[in-house]
């Protein structure tokens, strides 16, 4: 027990030290914070009406953001995958920081969710036991399952690896190697299972599309080794934690062919709506060409196709790939950006328009939205930060039990 | 130009009452903070409150659970609109499923069941303005054809000659919109000379999509057919409007807006109660009436009879004959859901 409360201890005194850089990012993040502490209490106290939804476009930013964070959770496993199932040396110790980003991003996932149902207090109702859990029918219900899974299997793991480092004991295999494998094996699973929440609506005909797991999970693979990239990159220019930069060379590899994969995918997609024709294409005509004037969405579709064709061109480039200082963060953090705008200006807003009943609407997200929204970025991001910093400071062995090598054996 | 002028005005006079609405909010919330402190009655209403976030989904309590919560919501309704309100319970009726028929060639369009529907069953009024019912208008096709065009076409020549197989020709014309509808039309007089009507609403079906998409099963199908909705269970997710191919629900973005003076005060608890904020709601079929044998306000309100609603397992009941002996069809039948609502022609 006392172990535990030194470990805490530790661990947040070193996250909390830091330059001056440090503190100006931190701070950076309170002012959104703030801000957002503020709009939140109008949105949860007047109701969604604060925000730009309505009946005909009832999903805001606030999916399609939690959208965005389960591709940046499940793509921690391709770090985790690497170091533990091919065993790669240089990655071993890197492992939990992939981790430690599956866990910010699901709980600022979850979040998010919490921001988009109308009665958050009432959220006890889905949970299996005190509540009504409609299984197997809902995929929203199975949704909640992965996530929760998720979240608690990543929580244990960075946890138990931290630990073990931090007394300097050998960990125990037989424990974590199912848990790891676990982990590897539900992150794409949070994917499919939240592309299934939208592919189950027949009525949503831009979703009602088999590929849509493929391109969530190419997306994935995109834009999470893009942030794991200028993460690491960052790590080994201010730290003392060493990255190879055959490291950073896998992950832009695994950016330039998941973008290939995309644009595959995205081709399919549109060649089957396109060349048909049908009402099925509605939505992504207005999103590609307007609707008798109502274009708000046409330069947001060609801006980002030529983003991710872009990036993906630059990517094939060795030169870029290797310029660790210039391009290849720049490239990283187009790739990172562009799929977080293409969540609301192609997937989920147009996919509203027409209506069932035919109605076109365009959709205006509020300010109140757009703080709310950077306000559970800002926390998720200093969540994020500060459990780096923490565990970077375990792994150099900067953050050690006093007398680590007294306990060794001793407690398990 | 005048009528901006007005516009204007009344947007100002708005901004101020919505200061005043605050200034009198502050008011009553500084005097419920003193009463917090001194009085006992403020008490008990934190354990109403609390009682009503702890309650369980409505099927799954028990009948002393169900009296307390009724009685709990009577008095509530009672003190807030100022009028004796009843939070009816009864039950659904036995070996009825209910079912509706409407004769798209009847309508005319003049929405009289919308308005009755909105009374009858407490809809917000403003911010946001809350219908179930949709009357959809549609132009009548203006068939007309060129007969210069019957030559064109792309590709413009091929081997097979300059028919315009492929596209084009009078392809691009279009021949009457029927395709496109419009529910927001204000007519001086209906029905309008080129247009045809198209109501709706809920379809009740029998293979709801909202319900298998509810992930605290809120909305579930009652034995009589009906779709309903516990109000005080619904978590506000939304999937079940995003689910539904009809686009019959609604949601409340914000705390309903019903003046005392227009709430009905005849209620149930599954039917027309008044909503909260951030939960969702649908047509009923007039649940409060129909489980009492009466029709739904909509069906009474029609003033061309083209509404007609009864029992679709009594082969006497005048759905029934209608199903029988005219031109039906179910509105998206692609979707599979089995609408009990039924379109006819006659
Ligand atoms: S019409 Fe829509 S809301 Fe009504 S039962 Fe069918 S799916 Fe549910
Ligand atoms: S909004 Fe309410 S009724 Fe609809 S799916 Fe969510 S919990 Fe169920």
């Amino acid at each position: 027990m006392k172990i535990m409360i030194s470990f805490a201890k530790d661990f947040v005194s070193y996250a909390l030290k830091g330059g001056g850089k440090y503190y100006a990012w931190l701070l950076f993040l309170s002012f959104f914070i703030l801000v957002g502490a503020y709009t939140s209490f109008r949105q949860f106290s007047e109701g969604l009406i604060t925000i730009g939804a309505t009946d005909q476009v009832s999903w805001e930013l606030y999916i399609s953001n939690f959208i965005f964070t389960a591709h940046i959770a499940a793509a921690a496993v391709l770090v985790v995958i690497p170091a533990y199932i091919y065993k790669r040396k240089d990655m071993k110790d890197l492992a939990v920081l992939g981790e430690i980003i599956a866990l910010s991003f699901v709980t600022i996932g979850i979040i998010f969710v919490t921001y988009h149902v109308g009665r958050p207090d009432r959220m006890w109702h889905m949970f299996p036991g005190i509540g009504i859990f409609n299984l197997p029918n809902s995929m929203l219900a199975f949704d909640v399952v992965v996530l929760n899974v998720y979240l608690i299997v990543n929580a244990i793991a960075v946890f138990y690896l931290l630990f073990k480092k931090y007394i300097g004991q050998p960990m125990n295999k037989k424990f974590y190697t199912p848990l790891i494998y676990l982990a590897v094996g539900w992150g794409p699973l949070i994917h499919i299972c939240t592309a299934f929440v939208l592919s189950s609506n027949p009525r949503v005909h831009s979703w009602a599309s088999a590929v849509l797991p493929f391109a969530f999970l190419s997306m994935a693979g995109a834009s999470g080794p893009a942030l794991i990239i200028i993460i690491f990159l960052l790590i080994r220019k201010y730290t003392k934690l060493q990255i190879d930069d055959a490291v950073i060379d896998l992950f832009s590899q695994i950016i330039a062919w998941s973008l290939g994969i995309l644009l595959l995918v995205l081709s399919a997609e549109y060649f089957t709506e396109l060349y048909s024709s049908t009402e099925h294409a509605a939505s992504l005509k207005l999103n590609m060409f307007g609707h008798h004037g109502l274009n708000t969405y046409v330069p947001w579709f060609w801006i980002t196709m030529v983003l991710i064709i872009g990036s993906f061109v630059m990517l094939l480039i060795p030169k870029i790939r290797k310029s660790y200082n210039s391009f290849l963060p720049a490239v990283c953090a187009v790739v990172f950006l562009t799929v977080l705008l293409e969540k609301p200006v192609i997937l989920v807003f147009p996919a509203f328009s027409p209506t069932p009943l035919g109605e076109y609407a365009i959709y205006y997200p509020t300010l109140i939205e757009y703080f709310n929204m950077l306000f559970v970025w800002a926390l998720g991001f200093l969540g994020l930060t500060l459990l780096m910093k923490g565990a970077i400071g375990i792994l150099t062995g900067e953050v050690r039990h006093s007398d680590a090598a007294a306990v060794k054996g001793g407690v398990k | 130009m005048s009528e901006e002028r007005i516009d204007i005005k009344k947007e100002r006079d708005d901004g101020d009452n919505t200061r005043r609405d605050f200034l009198k909010n502050m008011g009553i919330a500084a005097v419920a903070g003193a009463a917090a402190l001194s009085a006992v009655p403020a008490d008990a209403e934190a354990k109403v409150e609390l009682a009503e976030h702890l309650q369980g989904h409505f099927e799954l309590m028990t009948d002393g659970q169900k009296k307390e919560c009724i009685e709990r919501l009577e008095k509530r309704y009672t003190e807030e609109f100022g009028k004796k309100t009843t939070v009816s319970n009864a039950p659904p009726v036995k070996g009825v499923l209910f079912g509706y028929a409407l004769s798209i060639s009847k309508c005319i369009g003049c929405r009289r069941c919308v308005k009755a529907c909105v009374q009858e069953n407490n809809q917000s009024r403003h911010d946001p303005e809350i219908e179930w019912i949709r009357v959809l208008k549609m132009e009548k096709g203006n068939l007309a054809f060129s007969a210069d065009k019957l030559d064109k076409g792309y590709p413009e020549t091929s081997a097979l000659g300059n028919h315009g197989v492929q596209v084009g020709g009078n392809a691009y014309n279009a021949v009457g919109v029927s395709g496109e509808t419009e529910h927001y039309y204000e007519p001086d007089k209906v029905p309008e000379k080129d247009a045809f009507y198209f109501p709706v609403q809920c379809q009740q079906c029998e293979k709801p999509a909202c319900v298998k998409a509810c992930p605290t099963q809120a909305t579930y199908r009652d034995p009589n057919g009906i779709v309903v909705i516990d109000y005080n269970w619904c978590i506000g997710c939304r999937m079940c409007l995003l689910a539904c191919p009809y686009w019959a629900r609604r949601f409340n973005w914000a705390q309903p807006n019903l003046p005392a003076e227009d709430m009905n005060p005849k209620t149930h608890y599954l039917g027309n109660r008044p909503r909260m904020n951030g939960v969702m709601e649908k047509c009923t079929f007039c649940l409060q009436r129909v489980r009492d044998g009466r029709y739904p306000a909509c069906v009474e309100a029609c003033p061309v009879g083209a509404r007609k609603f009864g029992n679709l397992l009594d082969p006497e009941s005048e759905v029934r004959k209608i199903l029988a002996t005219k031109q039906v069809l179910r509105f998206k039948e692609e979707y599979n859901t089995y609408p009990k609502f039924f379109y006819y022609i006659d």
